[in-house]
């Protein structure tokens, strides 16, 4: 544990950014995440987080491909009312 | 007298921003798709299209997220080069038939030792993966990746949100 000691203490000098910061942001991170966040525990192991976030990531990547699809197939059919309502509420 | 800056933090105006942005590119890209009858439309042109509306979802969201944050100005700025990129493409094969080299060089980033290590400390390999995801992830070191992603993900989420109700209205 030492080595894991002196190396944190290398890299805070050297870049400033402390183990209790890097914890701070991947605890942020795990909130934001609702696979970890339903499970209810408190711990994650930081790979972990970040391999749910690299999955949620990319779940939400397919979701808005298949929107722009859906969308892109609504904008062909859809009337020109529907349209103009909303240029009105743009305006 | 609030700092008119620190809006963009504030998920409700990031909300409204990207929706009236990406309405208004919707609307500009039904204008400009062909007038076809739904039946004749040929699938590379609804592929096109879908390609248009789903770029215009991610610019309007970068914009709508503001240029203080890298992912966003990462993103607006591979967008601006890739179809920069296009149109050069497009001319020059216009243009002439001479072979020339394609302008855009996939730039491989040397990984510094001292990344590999904190990525060793921390996240295993995993932060490599982020960093693909994550626009202009490649150019950051952890902490920052850690805290862009955070904000990627929040302004994702709006996006999809939005997306979602308007393609729900659309479809009414």
């Amino acid at each position: 544990m030492s080595s894991r000691r002196s190396r944190s203490r290398q890299s805070e000098a050297v870049s400033g950014i402390s183990d209790d910061q890097i914890a701070d942001l991947v605890s942020k991170l795990q909130r934001l995440i609702p696979e970890i966040r339903n499970r209810r525990s408190d711990k994650a192991s930081a790979s972990k987080v970040l391999q749910e976030t690299c999955n949620y990531i990319r779940s939400l990547h397919r979701e808005v491909d298949d929107l722009s699809e859906r969308l892109s197939q609504l904008l062909a059919d859809s009337d020109s009312e529907q349209a103009a309502i909303i240029r009105s509420l743009l305006m | 007298m609030k700092n008119p800056q620190r809006s963009p933090t504030n998920p409700g105006s990031v909300r409204s921003r990207f929706t009236q942005v990406f309405l208004q590119s919707l609307l500009r890209i039904r204008k400009h798709s062909p007038a076809s009858s739904s039946s004749s439309s040929s699938l590379g042109e609804f592929l096109k299209r879908c390609h248009r509306v789903k770029v215009a979802a991610y610019v309007s969201m970068a914009r709508a997220a503001g240029t203080r944050r890298a992912w966003s100005r990462a993103m607006l700025w591979r967008v601006r080069h890739d179809a920069h990129r296009h149109r050069l493409l497009q001319g020059r094969c216009s243009r002439s038939s001479s072979r020339e080299r394609s302008p855009g060089k996939k730039k491989r980033r040397t990984k510094k030792k001292k990344k590999r290590r904190d990525d060793q400390e921390h996240g295993f390999g995993n932060a490599e993966k982020l960093q693909k995801l994550v626009p202009g992830g490649e150019a950051m070191d952890f902490s920052c990746l850690l805290d862009e992603t955070a904000h990627y993900i929040k302004c994702l989420v709006t996006q999809v949100k939005v997306m979602r109700s308007i393609a729900d209205f659309y479809s009414l």
